[in-house]
């Protein structure tokens, strides 16, 4: 399988997620907290992976981790073949503006934007020219089915379209990983139902796709769960859902 | 991320948050407006009495009775019972005492009700001597001035200033008519030009609001009360701006021998040249315009701090709205600019509009206080770019604060 980068970075391996015992230690004052005790994971080109754990079990971190949003304290953490793990903030930034598209459970669009100009925004940052962009997030927004709401504010938009946006906004740059933090965690039944036929869409289409929840028949919609507790991956994944079960 | 894209996306964060960012604009808009005011009043003020003083005439010393040097306390205060009379007035014009004087010219003065059938003006009546024409560098419009016959003769005859002859007389040749001061009635024989420099409103300060009479007239039937001999200034003129000194000089040594004075201290007179009185009144202007101006510019300072305190509240109001753009790509750089814009573009309006908001005081307010204010271009630019630089400087901390914020503290905030 080979990588077709948009950038034209030559593909250096298949694995876009290549986590190698990473640990992540909070510091408050004399206390400190290990987040990750030593994660090893490995997650290839198309994959649709759960990471699936309770509260408390080290998630978060490690959905931070994967989202260059923070760097592990120990252990290397490779994206698409970059060495990410020592990487400074504004290198940081472009890396998630380049490689990953976030969906978070609170939506996080901007209030005072209308949903194709929120969709704009990381080609903004991108600096993709204002034409393409726009055309660019008005066709995204044509993959989540939003074509006739692309003018409305969040305000105007129900949850699930809101959710719907962002996904948009998540896929308009064509990220080599789409990280997504508890999509459904606000969205009713129904909502959610169509936010993981999207997912799902979007992963018979090619994309690699990472899914954090707690909640089981969630990360059911994904290929393969991988279970967190403690900050640590439990061995078997299967186990752990029964576990839960 | 270009320049344009981050000013397009201050903008609008300046926009979206319109009553706030209006109330902070208006800080800004009240210091900018204050300092222009406060400076063309300041500019306009001194601009007014350097015209005043210079309406006086040209190598002009004034000399008043009183002291104002003393050692020994204010013997007399100035203007009081007056020293100085027609026979000081007339050794003064001597040209082989006082080689370096041109012209003198005595003054008695007071403000008198003038009436000219149902028309009344109350006007600054000056009894003088012909010469008081070439001392004040003035000249006649219409008629004819005081001669020397109507001094002797004592008679009854005035010459208005433009002023006053458009009150009493608004539509007739004033020359030829008659007008009653205290009773006496006096024709009217010539009528003033403007001298050009009355911009002011009010009637004291008005060259052009004054009726001119021989010294003698006034002396005799209109003023009364005090010595008939007596002046109530002297207006001595040099030959050239050069011979000023020298004039200053002999006037000031031909009245201490007049008064029998032997100490200079103890005068009993004071003499003023035009340039003293201007640098007195300039440096009470300057004085006035920096006092302005620091009140002005204190208002400028709590406007910058309102920017300042406004960006924070906008930074910690918006910090999820920092993470995610952070969580898209946005660098530490980008978002600081971002919020350096938005500081700078609330400087920059609130500067256009203190600046419009300014220069509508300065055309609007002068009617309303009767004072003149000059619109100074330098004060304007100088206030925009202050009102930027104020953006700017109040901006860049909590730009920084927005700028530094991790990402992930940032998204976890509800």
């Amino acid at each position: 399988m080979t990588l077709t980068d948009p950038q034209g970075i030559p593909p250096v391996r298949d694995a876009v997620i290549e986590l190698e015992r990473v640990t992540k230690v909070y510091r408050t004052g004399t206390i400190s907290v290990a987040a990750l005790r030593g994660v090893s994971l490995s997650i290839d080109q198309g994959e649709y992976v759960a990471i699936i754990g309770p509260s408390g079990s080290g998630k978060s971190t490690l959905m931070h981790i994967l989202g260059c949003l923070d760097v592990p304290s120990s252990g290397e953490y490779h994206l698409a073949g970059e060495d990410v793990s020592h990487m400074s903030e504004t290198a940081l930034a472009e890396v998630r503006n380049r490689r990953i598209g976030f969906v978070f459970q609170q939506f996080n669009l901007l209030p005072s934007m209308t949903a194709w100009q929120n969709v704009e925004l990381p080609m903004v940052y991108a600096g993709v020219p204002r034409s393409a962009r726009k055309e660019r997030a008005m066709e995204a927004l044509g993959r989540v089915g939003l074509s006739g709401r692309v003018n409305h504010r969040p305000g105007e938009l129900s949850g699930g379209q809101q959710q719907r946006v962002a996904v948009a906004r998540a896929l308009v740059t064509e990220p080599d990983l789409i990280l997504a933090d508890e999509p459904t965690g606000n969205l009713d039944s129904k909502s959610a139902a169509d936010v993981l036929r999207l997912m799902g869409e979007l992963h018979d289409a090619g994309r690699t796709l990472v899914l954090i929840t707690h909640d089981v028949e969630v990360a059911a919609a994904a290929g393969r769960v991988v279970g967190i507790r403690d900050g640590l991956l439990t061995d078997n994944d299967q186990r752990y859902l029964e576990s839960v079960r | 991320m270009s320049w344009l894209e981050t000013i397009r996306t201050g903008v609008n964060g300046v926009r979206s948050h319109r009553l706030r960012s209006f109330l902070t604009v208006l800080g800004i808009l009240i210091g900018i407006a204050g300092v222009i005011i406060a400076v063309g009043l300041g500019e306009g003020a001194s601009g007014q009495v350097t015209s005043e003083i210079n309406a006086l005439g040209s190598n002009v010393l004034t000399i008043t009775p009183g002291s104002t040097t003393s050692t020994s306390g204010i013997r007399q205060a100035l203007g009081s019972a007056s020293t100085l009379t027609m026979s000081n007035v007339s050794a003064l014009a001597s040209p082989v005492d006082d080689p370096d004087i041109k012209a003198v010219a005595g003054i008695t003065s007071s403000s008198e009700v003038l009436t000219a059938g149902s028309e009344t003006a109350t006007t600054t009546v000056q009894g003088t001597t012909p010469s008081w024409l070439t001392v004040r560098g003035r000249a006649v419009a219409e008629g004819r001035f005081l001669d020397n016959q109507d001094v002797k003769d004592h008679t009854a005859v005035a010459v208005l200033g433009e002023t006053t002859a458009s009150e009493l007389f608004s539509r007739e040749d004033p020359v030829g008519q008659t007008v009653d001061v205290n009773g006496v009635p006096l024709t009217v024989v010539g009528v003033l030009t403007s001298s050009g420099s009355s911009t002011s409103t009010s009637s004291t300060t008005d060259p052009d609001d004054t009726a001119i009479i021989p010294i003698t007239t006034g002396a005799e039937r209109i003023f009364g009360g005090t010595s008939r001999n007596s002046v109530s200034s002297i207006a001595v003129q040099a030959r050239s701006s050069a011979d000023l000194t020298g004039a200053y000089q002999e006037a000031d040594h031909l009245l201490l021998q007049l008064h029998g004075i032997t100490n200079a201290a103890d005068a009993d007179f004071t003499i003023t040249s035009q340039a003293s009185l201007i640098a007195a009144n300039t440096s009470v202007d300057h004085t006035l315009t920096i006092l302005l101006g620091g009140i002005a510019a204190i208002s400028l300072i709590v406007g910058g701090i309102g920017v300042m305190n406004i960006m924070l509240v906008s930074v910690t109001e918006r910090i999820r709205e920092i993470g995610l753009r952070k969580a898209l790509g946005a660098t530490p750089r980008v978002i600081r600019r971002q919020f350096l814009v938005e500081a700078s573009v609330l400087g920059l309006v609130g500067g256009l509009l203190g600046v419009l908001a300014g220069l509508l005081g300065v055309l609007w307010l002068p009617g309303l206080i009767g004072d003149p204010i000059s619109s100074s271009p330098t004060a304007a630019v100088g206030a925009l770019v202050i009102a930027l630089a104020i953006g700017v400087l109040f901006g860049v901390y909590p730009a920084s604060r927005a700028a530094t914020l991790a990402p992930i503290d940032a998204l976890r905030s509800e």
